[in-house]
């Protein structure tokens, strides 16, 4: 099976850019499947099931959603098996722009949008900067300046990521990633592999329910602004 | 690599000041009065402010080096298209389209067909170069041979630049910040003379006029197109040019026109309105996802082009006399 983690901020144009994929690679005669992975609430699924597409969502609730990620991505993988797909991408929002997914060795998307303004590729971090392909979406509003400008400035960062622009409405650009990701290596399982980058650390005692403002309240890893 | 590493990081930001928009984006900064070489300067990085800015020694090492080879590929690039091949492939029922078609810099030819006919896929065939491997089978030459498999990912070669009706300017800057910020990103000598000669000619196609101070955001529907039709003349590396639909109002459709093919771009237009279809050499029709037919704008057709013009000035006329507060008669 295939494998290939996509991320990128809420709103980006994920979802849409992966239906548009799937019916690019169902086009060319593969059986996709996609795991969800999401904080509070999605509906996504139903988007999925509704166009045939295997499905299975992960609401991380009250957990760090790339902590919950990390300790689940491994059965996604075996699930994924289990059903025969020939592609698997799993999806899911980097929410602090510190959080990345993206395990070595496994393909690693990032998608951001021409609106998400133009210091945004400055702000986003392992999650853009370890990515092989950086998708921007929402191309078809902006000028043609500003998706060159917005195109550079992800250059900046991470200048050696394949950049595509895919809409998510027409899937322009939908069929060329498709072409691009047949190419992906072949996995059977995520055992022994590493993530690209150490995911945010805390442990503190807010991480363990401490609601109480105040210095005397806190503990473990705290960290001061300079005032 | 090895022997920047060496210089000290005064010289370096002197001579290659793109090197501090890499580290600035990094959330890194740099102090261009810094005497420490650059290899001094990367490993006296504390790991807390790597971890902070979200990458590690050896991938911002990494980042550096390919930054600085597709920088050096950038302001090296003599990308030039003189003309593009289109070779046709197959329609939807899988019926050869049998025609080749070769469009050279300062050429318009205008595609017609209704939605979901294949203007896109077209289009896309083109961007992406296809060598017969998208469903229509197509395959496009670049100045008469097969392109490098690897320009299709390349910023550099990005062949296509579109414009249409329904783009806007987002981004929180006046017309001056705007187009200054693009002509940076590409890196060309003069950017003063170019942000003012794109204003100017702007300003040409525009039926109002607006000054470089003024919000890109806060530009009418017409002032924003021909702001667009004259910053990707002048500043956009792609040698063509799409334009999907120019609406009438606001903009002086032929001058834009004549702009763009001065500036040597290959213009494929989008269009059904008679008079931008004449300005044409040739439209391509296209129907069932392929190309029904292609028609060259004949001495016929031409000749009604005279009578289209002077309705359409007729009603511009008119259009500006209601915008001065004048009473129609």
């Amino acid at each position: 099976m295939k494998f290939l983690t996509i991320s990128g901020p809420p709103s980006s144009g994920k979802t849409s850019v992966i239906l548009k994929t799937i019916d690019a690679l169902k086009e060319k005669g593969y059986r996709a499947g996609v795991v969800k992975f999401d904080c509070l609430l999605t509906d996504d699924d139903k988007l999925y099931m509704s166009k045939n597409i295997p499905v299975k969502k992960g609401l991380s609730g009250a957990l760090c959603p790339d902590h919950f990620f990390v300790s689940n991505i491994e059965a996604c993988v075996e699930w994924g098996m289990e059903n025969n797909l020939e592609f698997l991408i799993s999806e899911s929002a980097g929410l602090c722009n510190r959080c990345s997914p993206h395990i070595k060795d496994i393909l690693a998307v990032c998608v951001i949008d021409n609106l998400s303004g133009v210091n945004t590729p400055k702000k986003i971090g392992p999650m853009l900067k370890s990515a092989d392909i950086v998708i921007i979406t929402k191309g078809d509003i902006v000028s043609q300046a500003e998706r060159e400008v917005f195109a550079s400035r992800v250059k900046n960062v991470n200048p050696s990521a394949t950049i595509m622009h895919v809409n998510g409405i027409t899937g322009q650009g939908a069929y060329e990633f498709a072409s691009l990701i047949e190419d992906t290596n072949e996995i059977e399982t995520l055992k022994g592999k590493k993530l690209r980058f150490s995911m945010p650390s805390a442990l503190c005692s807010y991480c363990l329910g401490e609601t109480r403002i105040g210095e005397s309240y806190q503990m473990g890893n705290v960290r001061k602004m300079e005032m | 690599m090895s022997t920047i590493l060496k210089e000290p990081i005064s010289k370096i930001i002197i001579e290659k000041p793109y090197l501090s928009d890499f580290f600035e984006s990094y959330g890194i900064t740099v102090d261009k009065d810094d005497e420490r070489d650059l290899d001094t300067f990367f490993n006296e990085l504390s790991e807390d402010l790597l971890e902070d800015v979200g990458t590690t020694l050896s991938d911002l090492k990494k980042a550096f080096k390919e930054y600085l080879s597709a920088m050096e590929e950038v302001l090296e690039n003599d990308f030039q298209v003189e003309e593009i091949t289109i070779i046709g492939g197959f329609n939807k029922s899988n019926e050869p389209e049998n025609f080749e078609l070769t469009i050279k810099k300062g050429d318009v030819v205008c595609i017609v067909g209704p939605t979901g006919s294949g203007k896109s896929r077209l289009l896309a065939d083109i961007e992406w170069m296809a060598q017969g491997d998208t469903p229509t089978k197509r395959k496009v030459l670049i100045n008469g041979e097969k392109p490098k498999k690897e320009w299709r990912f390349s910023t550099e070669h990005k062949l296509v630049a579109q414009l249409s009706q329904n783009m806007n300017f987002v981004m929180d800057l006046t017309v001056e910040e705007f187009v200054t910020l693009h002509a940076e990103s590409r890196f060309i000598q003069d950017v003063e003379e170019k942000v003012n000669r794109i204003i100017e000619e702007a300003n040409k196609l525009a039926g109002e006029e607006f000054t470089k101070d003024t919000p890109v955001t806060a530009l009418s529907g017409g002032q924003s197109r021909s702001l667009m039709i004259a910053d990707t003349a002048f500043l956009s590396k792609s040698p063509i040019i799409l334009i999907d639909e120019i609406e009438n109002a606001g903009i002086d459709r032929k001058k834009a026109l004549e702009l763009l093919v001065k500036e040597e771009k290959i213009v494929l237009m989008a269009t059904h309105d008679p008079i931008l279809a004449l300005m044409g050499d040739k439209r391509l029709i296209i129907k069932n996802g392929g190309v029904a037919k292609i028609i060259e704008s004949s001495e016929e057709e031409k000749a009604i082009l005279p009578e289209l013009k002077a309705l359409d000035n007729k009603l511009l006329e008119l259009r500006n006399r209601l915008r001065n507060g004048e009473v129609l008669k």
